[in-house]
């Protein structure tokens, strides 16, 4: 499990968990394929190339937060302003947009707010270390999302259809393959590196791992958390692009809930919120499970509440299933 | 090494029971409702192999809800498919992902109730290119995304309406206020400005509106705000809130200070029949049907399927026992149909009605 530099920063004994970790990529891959022949019984259309990118962009343009939200996973944190930082980027780029300004640049403005956005956050956790980030995610949701609807109250701020070009950037296709598509994998292969190839991906695992160890061992651990939560804070503004190129209108409540569909990939692709564990490919097999499960499951129409409980329930047995342990269950009566 | 694998076995397992279960269980539903359509197929012997979709705004909507009901009804009625969707919230995004779904399953029209009113165009533009007939009801979507609107009821004759009834309470003189939802709501707005255009005509001259308060559709804040009105104009005699949640939240202020103030404007029966009655705070008011306004839905896809509108001004059509519909231009450039008048709740008809929605 060593990277390049040859070390292992892993406190676990390698051999015992890179053998989990590999089962359980196995079993997200099992279920991808049954979801995927589920979903093949239900619509005859579904097995076409056009159905199947058709079926992933419904749901890739939120898949760009879990590239950024598996890093701060692993290193033992959390963010749920994200939702709202997609909000805001959008609403200042089809504000911008609305005054006059050409589209190529809303675009750089959409990217600069959800830049800094996270950079508030990165820097607020990295002075004070004390606070905990789910409290000050908390708070910045809040005062983002606040922003964005002192912006622009209950109005939309539409007309992003006018500029063909951008509304190609969502619905648009090189062949079969949609432009976001092309983004998307590009940007997962490239963070996948970042994580599992890079001495910056190790570090992430020895902060999520142990902070004060890593501290001590002279890695620069709120340097990496601040730069990690404005990285976040950029794919959030990259969302919001796709999801404004998609609706080509904006308002204050777009992205309600992402953060939290956002975490729960992450966490059914076995990267453990307690940090320092799991791989990354396992989180953007879940993204394909979670999105097509949905997929499929509206194609048959089961009512959206329903889909949400099963989708808790898959949840669950993600998280339970690594616990597991019927030696010591067997041992210790006292936890049945 | 073995008990792990077992685990881990066994965990499999559970996975697939889970995703098999659900997906049985769904394909069951699906064939009820098939074998229920078939049943209804054969017995109106006017077999009809389209699906019709309905988007609702939002799970838990009661209004929406009776709505769908009406369309079901219909459907139901013409022994037709259906399919009724309502997104887990109330968003443009949601619904989105509902128009590619019923793109994918090859539907052949969609009634929306939209969240917003541009943001759903690229979809919907996108289904219609790939051949399904789409209408809007309830809360409409720009012109360019829909053949046409059903309407429940012209704004203009909302204004004249509601103005009336304030004349009428009032016994022809003094101040009345507003208590709508929020400044934003654009049909909120809308029938402000048409009562506002309402009110130029001089039988409206000894009326003076002296407020139009926003209660933000919450509950609380239309208590405070109705109190606010009672302080700051000791002599208001009407309140007129266009919403349903601001109408109850008044009606409850008014009737436990006895004031003298009189209520009236948009609400539903089943909330507002305690306080309905010439004795109590408000004398009368109005809506339309829900279920109406989903049947007439249904008849509109049909029709749209069938060729026999396009949602051309000046079309007609038949909508089974609700009689004849023209399509009339709507004020957003695009087209719409009317379902009808307000319809008036008073203390002869609220029994009645208070159990219906």
């Amino acid at each position: 499990m060593a990277g390049k530099s040859g070390r292992s920063i892993a406190i676990t004994k390698p051999r015992s968990w890179k053998q989990t970790l590999f089962t359980w990529e196995s079993i997200l891959v099992i279920i991808f394929i049954l979801v995927n022949i589920m979903n093949a019984c239900i619509s005859p259309k579904y097995l076409s190339v056009p159905g199947l990118f058709n079926a992933t962009s419904s749901f890739l343009e939120k898949a760009f937060i879990v590239l950024p939200m598996a890093c701060i996973l692993i290193m033992g944190d959390i963010d749920i302003s994200v939702g709202s930082t997609v909000a805001l980027s959008a609403v200042f780029m089809a504000m911008s947009y609305n005054a006059g300004v050409p589209m190529g640049v809303a675009i750089l403005i959409c990217l600069l707010t959800g830049t800094v956005c996270g950079f508030i956050n990165g820097m607020i956790l990295a002075r004070f270390t004390e606070l905990p980030p789910m409290i000050v995610t908390l708070a910045t949701q809040i005062i983002y999302r606040g922003i964005a609807e002192i912006c622009l109250g209950d109005q939309a701020s539409g007309g992003l259809t006018k500029v063909a070009w951008f509304s190609n950037l969502y619905w648009g296709s090189l062949g079969p393959v949609p432009y976001m598509f092309i983004v998307f994998v590009i940007l997962a292969v490239l963070m996948g590196l970042l994580i599992h190839k890079t001495t910056f991906g190790r570090y992430l695992y020895a902060i999520g791992n142990n902070r004060v160890t890593a501290q001590y061992s002279g890695i620069a651990v709120q340097r990496i958390r601040c730069i990690v939560f404005t990285m976040t804070g950029t794919f959030c503004a990259i969302t919001a692009i796709f999801l404004a190129a998609r609706m080509g209108s904006t308002r204050s409540n777009i992205a309600v809930g992402y953060e939290m569909e956002a975490i729960s990939m992450v966490v059914l692709g076995g990267i453990s919120t307690a940090g320092g564990k799991g791989r990354f490919p396992g989180a953007i097999i879940a993204i394909f499970i979670i999105g097509f499960l949905r997929y499929g499951l509206g194609l048959i129409n089961v009512s959206s509440q329903v889909m949400l409980v099963i989708i808790g329930g898959l949840l669950v047995l993600a998280v339970m299933l690594p616990k597991l342990n019927f030696k010591e269950l067997l041992k210790n009566k006292k936890y049945i | 090494m073995k008990k792990r694998g077992i685990s881990l076995f066994l965990c499999t397992a559970m996975v697939t029971a889970l995703l098999a279960g659900c997906s049985s269980g769904n394909q069951n539903t699906q064939a009820t409702a098939a074998a229920a359509a078939g049943n209804a197929a054969s017995t109106a012997a006017a077999g009809n192999d389209g699906v019709y979709a309905m988007i609702s705004k939002a799970a838990g909507n009661p209004y929406n809800e009776r709505q769908a009901m009406g369309f079901q009804e219909v459907c139901e009625k013409l022994g037709v498919k259906y399919v009724i969707k309502h997104p887990e919230s109330a968003s443009a995004e949601a619904q989105i992902t509902m128009v590619n779904e019923l793109v994918a399953q090859g539907v052949n029209s969609m009634a929306v109730a939209g969240n917003d009113y541009d943001a759903l165009q690229p979809a919907l533009s996108a289904a219609e290119r790939a051949g399904i007939k789409v209408c809007s009801f309830d809360s409409s979507v720009n012109p360019d995304s829909r053949m046409v609107f059903v309407n429940q009821a012209g704004n203009n004759e909302i204004g004249e309406t509601l103005m009336d009834a304030i004349l009428d309470i009032s016994g022809g003189e003094g101040q009345w206020a507003i208590l709508s939802a929020t400044s934003q709501a654009t049909n909120q707005n809308a029938w402000i400005e048409a009562m506002k255009k309402a009110m130029e005509d001089p039988k409206y001259a000894r009326l003076e509106l002296v407020e139009i308060a926003y209660g933000d559709d919450e509950y609380q804040k239309s208590v405070d705000q109705t109190q606010a009105l009672l302080q700051n104009y000791p002599e208001l005699k009407v309140i007129c809130a266009p919403t349903t949640v601001g109408i109850m939240a008044a009606a409850k202020v008014l009737q436990d200070e006895g004031s003298a103030c009189k209520l009236t404007g948009l609400g539903l029966p089943s909330e507002m029949a305690d306080y309905i009655g010439t004795d109590k705070s408000c004398p009368y008011m109005y809506l339309w049907n829900p279920i109406d306004v989903g049947r007439l839905t249904a008849y509109v896809s049909v029709a749209l399927v069938d060729g026999s509108i396009t949602g051309a001004v000046g079309e007609t059509f038949t909508a089974g026992d609700m009689g004849n519909y023209e399509i009339v231009a709507a004020s957003d450039g695009g087209t719409e149909v009317i379902v009808g008048p307000p319809f008036k709740f008073d203390s002869a008809n609220i029994d009645e009605w208070k159990s219906v929605y």
